[in-house]
């Protein structure tokens, strides 16, 4: 059985010419189906940007990265947008202002070719613990959490085998946090879904996945199962110092 | 312990087309040569209230209090003008991201100077010279280059610890930081709050800091006020923190994700009514 | 909350709307809301629905037929029985001649709006999304129309294509659209690299969808905005060509047109160029005015209050 996810010696690259900027440098990891794999660092070390380039967002990258088996190559077509989306940081910028929700949901399950609009729009609201009721809504009208709750309805719209998730809950208070932490574990056992999410909390990443990469300036310094995170088995010094760094804040 | 700034019965209203809401409803407090944390979520009116006392809420919002008291000298009193003089002078305030509160066209040097001759009467020379100074005190190794580099230039720890040596030039009694750490990197977060720690106490200022993150306001403060939906729920020692009573502290404090355990779900904070109606605590010392 | 006890201010200013249409109305009645409350925002109004009711009814209004000429009775003055704003030097009612002119006011304001915005939107929102080449040269192409000046390309125009009122339409369109290609293109710059263009993308949209449906609707509120502080400087500069004699053709009573012919009597009868004149300047004020209350409800950062 091939992996969900399999990235090697990615290289990704911002800019042009004379301010080329290399984000990521040589990664390489794999998630396989139904995993939940995270990727930790501080701001700038990359981890945004592989998510990007798996999306194709990110369009200057070399090596190779392939989705189920299948490699991927400069276009993304139709197939791997029913298999592989994203739910992005902020859902005050995820969201476009002028679009109530039922046209987010709507535009996103006609652009993936659904023909039952109303029911799935209802359907994905209930999924995400909203209800119909907020089917007419603004963004404005909604609070964090619920906008982002949105954003992972959009997400799940396509009905994907494969979240990105680049740090879903950094803008969200703590208990609108744990609510949307347990939304993602809960629609991961219930759709079967393989999850890569981004974050720069370490405890975050060890609730939600069993592998994590530890990224430090564009390189993966460390694969290490979350099990021996938690136990402070590292084998990077990097590693170890994140993890002091957020113990001391762990009382 | 001295009183530096006492708070009574502080509401700050917004007008609105569906009538009046009021962010902070009646909370009184006091702050002494002290760490002080309010915490909160957002919408709790812990950021309004830091705002409040240096009364810089924004039109239409309305600050009203029985007295802000600094000094036993009431700041509602005031004009615009002598506020004016408070504001940095006695009273400081430190804001989350350091790229929204720096010049982004002007040297870092020539914004410290350009603070430290708004407050002293000194000479370029003399204001150069302090003002490396200041950056020396916040740790900042090679004060020379960061005096003549552009803000953009700087890490977002880099430019926080810029941002608090420039409130500090005046030697202020009470620096009000909000959130001053949540745009940083976990590793800087730990090097700035020790800095502040450090100034704070050499100085014997009183220090407000306003965050939404139970963790660090329980190590780095030493009284905490517990805000919920403008009103103050709990006030407890920083230190017994993880031993409050009240639902609300409780329920943030087990929402969160813990290293040490792991478990399946993360605890969900059911909000009772209730809390929004019960009385505000008295935070005073 | 029951339907019968809810009045229809409540419907409209419900959290929870129950259709598509419903969301669409109490959005805009939100808006409408905070447009009320400004009250120059409101006289703005006031005077160009005063200004379409002018127009609508001319005939009725009008207390002469306004090409009909009495020499006998040229430049009346003001309050003569009668010619309430005086007559012309070919003794043609002023006052009439105005309520008909503001047809033609209108008319060249209609058709400068359907023609400019919406090409510099075009010419803009393509340019920057696509970016790259497309983008270098619709902009240089932009550039070439903003270097030269407004009323020297219109004047060309003109002459090229003969005088009349279309033509002189044309000639300000055409230099009219550059600034909205530039401000089309500026937003939909920061438009472009927002998360949610992101997401769409990921939806498999295509950038034509991503331009009409997700761009513009973001950058037609800050284009309205513009055109109604533009509007005046249409009318001003279809009035222009008028003065010059290459708008409007007399006998038409084109407000422009109208302060030419006045012109040479404007020492001895000054109300002949300036009733006209009046005219222009409170119509270009009632634009600005309601464009500066319509940036405040549509500005697109805060949607939020």
């Amino acid at each position: 059985m091939s992996d969900a996810i399999s990235i090697q010696n990615l290289n990704v690259w911002f800019g042009e010419h004379n301010d080329l900027f290399q984000a990521v440098k040589n990664a390489s990891l794999t998630v396989a189906k139904g995993a939940s794999f995270g990727l930790v660092g501080e701001s700038g070390s990359g981890k945004s940007t592989i998510l990007r380039a798996l999306t194709g967002l990110a369009p200057q990258w070399e090596g190779s990265m392939s989705i189920n088996g299948t490699d991927l190559t400069e276009k993304r077509n139709k197939q791997f947008y029913k298999t592989v989306q994203m739910v992005f940081q902020d859902p005050y910028a995820s969201l476009h202002p002028r679009q109530s929700v039922d046209q987010v949901l709507s535009e996103t399950l006609t652009l993936h070719g659904f023909r039952d609009i109303d029911d799935r729009v209802n359907k994905l609201l209930l999924d995400v613990g909203l209800g119909p009721a907020f089917r007419f809504r603004y963004p404005h009208q909604l609070s964090g959490g619920q906008r982002q709750r949105i954003a992972i309805a959009r997400a799940l719209a396509a009905e994907p085998k494969i979240l990105l998730l680049d740090e879903p809950t950094s803008a969200l208070d703590v208990s609108v946090q744990a609510e949307i932490l347990n939304l993602l574990c809960d629609l991961r056992a219930e759709h079967g879904l393989t999850y890569l999410m981004v974050s720069h909390d370490l405890a975050v990443v060890a609730h939600m996945c069993e592998r994590a990469a530890v990224m430090q300036n564009g390189e993966i310094v460390e694969i290490i199962e979350v099990a021996d995170m938690r136990a402070g088995r590292t084998q990077h010094d990097y590693t170890a110092q994140l993890l002091h760094a957020s113990a001391n804040r762990v009382t | 312990m001295t009183t530096l700034l006492d708070v009574e019965n502080l509401w700050v209203r917004f007008p609105s087309r569906t009538g009046v809401f009021d962010a902070v409803r009646g909370i009184s407090f006091s702050l002494g040569r002290e760490r002080l944390g309010i915490v909160g979520e957002s919408g709790s009116g812990k950021s309004l209230t830091g705002r409040a006392i240096l009364r810089l809420i924004h039109k239409p919002g309305i600050v009203e209090a029985d007295h802000i008291k600094l000094h036993g000298d009431n700041l509602l009193a005031k004009s615009e003008r002598e506020m004016r003089a408070v504001r940095g002078e006695k009273i400081s305030m430190v804001m989350q991201d350091p790229k929204f509160s720096l010049n982004p066209v002007m040297r870092v040097g020539d914004q410290i100077i350009e603070a430290y001759r708004l407050h002293a009467k000194a000479s370029k020379a003399e204001a150069y010279r302090k003002s490396v100074e200041m950056l020396e005190a916040v740790s900042i190794r090679d004060a020379d280059r960061v005096m003549k580099a552009y803000p953009h230039e700087m890490s977002g720890g880099m430019g926080q610890r810029i941002m608090i040596a420039m409130m500090l030039i005046p030697n202020p009694e009470i620096l009000i930081a909000d959130e001053p750490t949540s745009a940083l990197d976990v590793s800087v977060q730990g090097q700035v709050l020790s800095i502040m720690d450090k100034l704070v106490k050499e100085r014997g200022m009183g220090l407000i800091f306003i965050s939404h993150d139970l963790n660090l306001v329980s190590q780095f403060c030493d009284r905490v006020l517990i805000m919920y939906a403008g009103r103050i729920v709990e006030v407890c020692d920083a230190a017994k923190l993880h031993e409050a009573k009240h639902p609300y502290t409780r329920g943030l404090l087990g929402s969160l994700p813990r290293f040490d355990e792991p478990r399946d779900r993360l605890q969900v904070l059911t909000r009772d009514p209730a809390w929004r109606e019960a009385p505000s605590v008295e935070g005073r010392l | 909350m029951t339907t019968e006890t809810q009045t229809l201010r409540d419907w409209l200013l419900s959290e929870t709307p129950t259709s598509r249409r419903h969301a669409r109305l109490a959005a805009f009645y939100k808006g409408w809301l905070t447009l009320r409350a400004n009250h120059m925002a409101m006289i703005g109004l006031a005077i160009i629905a005063l200004l379409l009711g002018t127009a609508l009814f001319a005939p009725w209004l009008a207390p002469h037929d306004p090409f009909v000429q009495d020499l006998a009775f040229r430049l009346q003055p003001l309050g003569t029985e009668g010619h309430v704003l005086g007559t012309d030097s070919l003794g043609r009612d002023i006052l009439s001649r105005m309520i008909y002119g503001s047809r033609i006011t209108l008319y060249i304001v209609a058709l400068v709006v359907m023609i400019a915005p919406i090409a510099g939107l075009l010419v803009g929102t393509i340019a920057g999304y696509a970016g790259g080449w497309t983008d270098i040269v619709l902009m240089r192409i932009t550039d070439i129309f903003l270097a030269f000046p407004r009323l020297i390309l219109a004047l060309a125009f003109v002459a090229a294509l003969g005088a009349g009122i279309e033509n002189a339409v044309l000639a300000i369109a055409l230099t009219a659209w550059p600034p909205y290609a530039r401000m089309a293109r500026a937003e939909t710059l920061t438009i472009r690299s927002s998360d949610y263009i992101s997401a769409i993308r990921l939806q498999g949209a295509g950038p034509m969808r991503i331009i009409t449906k997700h761009i513009w609707p973001l950058c037609i509120s800050s284009l309205i905005v513009r055109v109604t502080l533009d509007m005046a400087g249409i009318i001003l500069a279809a009035a222009g060509l008028g003065f010059l004699g290459l708008g409007a053709q007399p006998p038409s009573p084109e407000w422009g047109a109208m302060i030419s012919e006045g012109r040479r009597f404007i020492l001895d009868y000054w109300w002949i160029a300036t009733m006209p004149g009046l005219a222009i300047f409170t119509v270009s004020l009632a634009f600005n005015l309601l464009g500066d209350g319509l940036r405040d409800v549509l500005d697109p950062k805060d949607s939020s209050s």
